[in-house]
Parts: C-alpha cells; sequence; structure tokens
C-alpha cells in the first residue's frame, strides 16, 4: 500500500483540534460542507497515483459506530 | 428570421401497384442519420429507400452542435462545406455559478484542421442539406415520404408493410436500417428494449429570435441569478435564433411548463429582456440508455434508436452520424457481396462508441441533476471551490463535448508513433500544399507512406511530404511510417517499416470480424 496508514502527525492532538475548530459553531449542513471541500481539496493533492483509491477502502472498510 | 418549412412531395409508391423486387436496403427515417447513410451507400452505388413517415425536416432545432469528426463525415457526404457556411463556428464554452466565471474550455487549441471544433446550426438546416444531395442521386436514392412502417418480420431478409396516404403495401430488402430516432416504432415492433438509466429531471428547451450581440461561445450556468438554484445553457445559431435550455427540476409539469405564459417570464430573466420571439417550445426527460446488441440478424440500429443520452455534450446527433460513419462502407460491401461478418464489426465498435457516450452523459447529468444528499454535497462543493482554486475547474461538469472515440483495434502498432494517431483513432487532419490531408482519407483504405516511398500494395497510396504538422501529429519521434486508414478515416495499422505482405495482411483484417 502506498498510503501512510501508520502514525505521520507530530502532533496528532494538535492537528484533531484544529480540524474540530474549523468545524466550531457549523450547522450540520454547513459542517458537511466543509468535509465535502476538504474531501476535495485532498484528494487533489493526492494526485492520481494508488492513495486516494487506498484511503477510499480504508474509510469504506470501518463500519459506522465500530468501538 | 424563422425558418421556413416547406413540405416534401408525396409520390404513390411502385409496391401499389404492384410487387417491388427485393431491395439491397431499406432505411426508415429521413433524419440526418438516416439521409446520411443513404448519402453514403449511393456514394459507393449502393441503391437504398428511404421510408419517412412524415414530409418535413425536423421541428425546432433539436441537435444543433455538430462536431469536428461530424463535419469531416458531412463534408464526405457532400454538405460539410454548406453547414460551416451557414453554421455558428465556436470553439469556447464558458461555465457560470452564480455570476462568476468558473470554468472555460477552448476545444480546438491547435490550428491546420479544415473543420472547426464546432458549429452550431439547426437540424433541419442539416436535414435539408442533406435531403438536397440525396436528390442528386436520383438512380440510387429512392425517398419515400409519408410511408409509415406499421409491421416488421425479418429471418433471413426483411418484409416491411407500409401505410401510405393511398393505401398499405409490402416490402422486401435484405438489410433494414432503422434510423427513426429515440422512439423508434422499428425498435418497438421487434420487441427489444433499451437498458440504462432514466434520470428524473427536466428540462426546457427554447429557440428564441432576437437581435443584438452575443458572442459565438456556449454558456452554462449553474444557479444562475436568473433561474434560482437550476441550471441553464446558452448557444447562439444562424438567423439570429438562440437556443435556451433551463433545468426544471422533477416536480414540474411538462405540459404547463411548455406554455408561453409560463416560458416567456423565463426567457425574460435569462436575456434580460422581453425583445424576442418564441420560435420554438419542448420539455424533455434525461435518458442515458442503449440497446444490448444493434445489429438483430438483417436489421441494423443506428443513431438515438439504437442509444439515447442527455443532450448536454452534444452526442446524440454526433454519436449517430459516427454510427453512419462506421457503418456506410461495410453494408456498402456486404450489399454488393462481402461476408456480413463485417457489420459484428460495426455492432462491436459503435457499442463502444455508446458507451462512452453514455459515461460521459451519466457523469455529466449526476454533476448537473445531483441527487439529494452527498451527490449534491459534492457538487456544490466543487462549484464553491472552482471560483477559488483552479483545481476544483476541470472537476465543473457541464457537458464534455463529443469528441469520436478510439476503438479498441487490434492491428499492428508501433508505440515509437503519436499515440494520437494509434489504431482505432480517426487519421488526424494536416494542411498540404494543395489542401487538406482528410480530404485524401476515406471511401476506399489508403496507405499513408511518410517520410519514405509507398510500397506496392495493389490498393491507393499516398506519399506526405514531412510537413511539421505531419510530423508532430503522424511521426512524433520517427524518421518515418507508414498508416493504413480505413473507408471512414480510422487508422486501421501503422508502422514505421514494415513489408507489403505486413501492410496487406492488415489491409484485408478491415474486411473482417476483427
Amino acid at each position: 500500500m502506498s498510503l501512510i496508514t501508520t502514525p505521520n502527525l507530530s502532533d496528532p492532538d494538535g492537528a484533531y483540534a484544529a480540524l474540530l475548530l474549523a468545524h466550531k459553531g457549523l450547522s450540520e449542513a454547513e459542517s458537511q460542507a466543509l468535509n465535502a471541500r476538504l474531501v476535495l481539496v485532498l484528494m487533489n493533492h493526492l494526485g492520481d497515483g494508488p492513495e486516494f483509491g487506498e484511503a477510499l477502502n480504508l474509510a469504506r472498510d470501518v463500519p459506522d459506530g465500530a468501538s | 428570421m424563422p425558418y421556413d418549412y416547406r413540405t416534401f412531395p408525396y409520390v404513390a409508391p411502385p409496391g401499389l401497384t404492384a410487387p417491388e423486387p427485393r431491395h439491397k436496403v431499406v432505411i426508415v427515417g429521413a433524419g440526418p442519420i438516416g439521409l446520411a447513410l443513404a448519402i453514403d451507400l449511393a456514394q459507393y452505388g449502393v441503391a437504398s429507400v428511404v421510408l419517412d413517415d412524415n414530409n418535413v425536416v425536423s421541428v425546432g432545432s433539436r441537435a444543433i452542435c455538430w462536431s469536428k469528426r461530424s463535419l469531416e463525415i458531412l463534408d464526405r457526404l457532400g454538405v460539410g462545406q454548406k453547414c460551416v457556411e451557414k453554421g455558428v463556428i465556436w470553439k469556447v464554452g464558458r461555465t457560470l455559478h452564480r455570476e462568476n466565471e468558473v470554468w472555460t474550455f477552448d476545444l480546438q487549441p491547435d490550428p491546420g484542421h479544415k473543420m472547426p471544433a464546432f458549429v452550431n446550426l439547426q437540424q433541419y438546416y442539416v436535414e435539408e442539406y442533406l435531403v438536397a444531395r440525396a436528390l442528386e442521386f436520383p438512380g440510387l436514392i429512392d425517398l419515400r415520404w409519408k410511408n409509415k412502417v406499421t409491421a416488421v418480420e425479418s429471418d433471413t431478409h426483411v418484409t416491411l408493410t407500409i401505410e401510405t396516404p393511398d393505401g398499405a403495401y409490402l416490402l422486401e430488402a435484405d438489410h433494414l436500417v432503422a434510423c427513426d430516432g429515440a422512439r423508434s416504432e422499428i425498435r418497438g415492433m421487434m420487441g427489444l428494449d433499451f437498458d440504462g438509466e432514466l434520470f428524473e429531471e427536466r428540462f426546457l428547451i427554447a429557440d428564441i429570435e432576437m437581435t443584438g450581440e452575443f458572442p459565438s461561445e456556449r454558456r452554462f450556468w449553474f444557479e444562475p441569478p436568473f433561474h434560482a438554484g437550476q441550471s441553464a445553457l446558452l448557444h447562439k445559431q444562424p438567423d439570429n435564433i438562440y437556443r435556451i435550455d433551463l433545468q426544471l427540476g422533477w416536480d414540474a409539469d411538462p405540459e404547463v411548463e411548455r406554455t408561453p405564459e409560463k416560458v416567456i417570464p423565463r426567457i425574460e430573466k435569462a436575456v434580460g429582456h422581453r425583445d424576442f420571439r418564441l420560435d420554438w417550445v419542448s420539455v424533455y426527460t434525461f435518458q442515458c440508455r442503449r440497446l444490448a446488441r444493434f445489429v438483430h440478424g438483417p436489421v441494423l440500429f443506428c443513431g438515438d434508436s439504437a442509444h439515447v443520452v442527455s443532450p448536454f455534450g452534444a452526442r446524440g446527433g454526433n454519436g449517430g452520424l459516427q454510427d453512419v460513419d462506421a457503418l456506410g462502407w461495410r453494408l456498402a460491401a456486404v450489399a454488393k457481396g462481402a461476408d456480413p461478418v463485417v457489420l459484428n464489426a460495426y455492432d462491436r465498435e459503435r457499442q463502444h462508441g455508446a458507451d462512452e457516450n453514455l459515461l460521459n452523459s451519466s457523469r455529466t447529468t449526476r454533476f448537473m441533476s445531483p441527487a439529494a444528499g452527498a451527490e449534491r454535497i459534492f457538487r456544490d462543493a466543487v462549484l464553491a471551490l472552482a471560483g477559488k482554486a483552479s483545481f476544483a475547474r476541470p472537476l465543473v461538469n457541464s457537458g464534455r463535448l463529443s469528441r469520436p472515440c478510439v476503438y479498441p483495434l487490434a492491428g499492428p502498432d508501433d508505440p515509437a508513433l503519436p499515440v494520437d494517431a494509434r489504431p482505432g483513432s480517426v487519421a488526424p487532419d494536416a494542411p498540404l500544399a494543395d489542401g487538406w490531408l482528410i480530404d485524401h482519407l476515406g471511401r476506399e483504405p489508403v496507405l499513408l507512406a511518410i517520410g519514405q516511398p509507398a510500397p506496392a500494395v495493389g490498393f491507393a497510396t499516398l506519399e506526405l511530404p514531412v510537413t511539421p504538422a505531419v510530423r508532430t501529429r503522424y511521426l512524433g519521434g520517427a524518421g518515418k511510417a507508414l498508416y493504413l486508414v480505413r473507408p471512414d478515416q480510422i487508422v486501421a495499422a501503422r508502422w514505421v517499416n514494415a513489408s507489403p505482405e505486413a501492410v496487406a495482411e492488415a489491409a484485408a483484417a478491415i474486411w473482417r470480424d476483427a
């Protein structure tokens, strides 16, 4: 797999907080729209290689509400 | 000025008084596809009977955007120049979201082609020119207006029952080609149906006449200020006629929406004034569907009778002309005694072409008319980003305009040669000292010899000088090449070096189901 699936953030708590902060005060619809734009920006950043497909599969393979 | 619709004369067919001998080819439908096919066959000396239940050209503009490839095909049939001279030439498409331009494409940035990227020309003009051209073949094209097929029987040949104002008669043919459009009655009588998607979306389509300057370009709006939440398309046509497509949504009542009381205020908002005359209005539903096979024994389907797409992308009329292009030379050969197996290649190649058109059309439809939920959220996200970041602009999909597909041919190839001229592609045009390369291709197979003398192969050859355009389009880094071009101007095979035997083998394969 080309996609990095091992820890790759030097400040995971800081990155997570930045994600939450971006959504702070948004309605559910606004949050969904923000996430959609973010996915498109990151999809373009990943480019034509296999990583985007691998990311899609990884995200899809995690069942909703898994504990 | 409005188009002057003239009726074509009905003449009582001979079959009403005495049985007619079996015809080689009967074509049902005298629209652009049926007429083009009859002319193509006539140019090979093959006679056909063309039946049409009506006696007038297309009412309303209908198919308006004719692609470079279609113009090349129409040119070979003798009407391409007329279409270019009358039509509005354009190559730039602008897409707007609300008031902002989000995506612009130029369809022909590379000069040096006989035909422009696109012309806009109402279907009724194309049909008028094709009828006039067909009448130049009085011994070969038998045009029968007001002849409606009411029954079809097919086994080794076809027997048709035809109704006329003077009563019914029977007609037999070796081959029947159904060019009778999206609602093909032949398809219905054969008990065949389309597979695919019907989209829950309606569009209002109108021709209006207005004076005033508007650039020769395609303009598409997502969520325009004049038509909240929907989309709109504007195309310029000859005679100061403009075509406007307005998205209505699925809840709209088509009968109400097409009334002038509803249409005129909408258009007034779109063009910003009331100084126009309504010429034609229709309402349509999106479909992206096709027959599983286009060849059913002696019955062949061609154009919209075989496949329908949404109109954004101009893949209906243009796709149909490409069907004609793939069928005419093969059917002519079969009518002259060739093995009918060559028609299987028509079926396979045009299924491939139809699938490409259906794929593009479905994707466009999904972008223009997204389902509620994720489709809508991502569509809106693309449009929101496109005004700000260039990466999102190519994701904006207001129609991917018709280009000829590349057939998956297994003919000899040399990867040293340019990819855009690989086997299965339309042979690229190029300027020559005495005109255009495209004028030397087609009708019969031709071997192009570039940067080397033409070998003796027993059919037509053409030695091309290595001009800059020929080098770019045909040689790439190679110093010389041989290109075998089919009767439909498609590259069948190519080599840097080849023996006359290898060329002869590839030329023979053109006539097989390979």
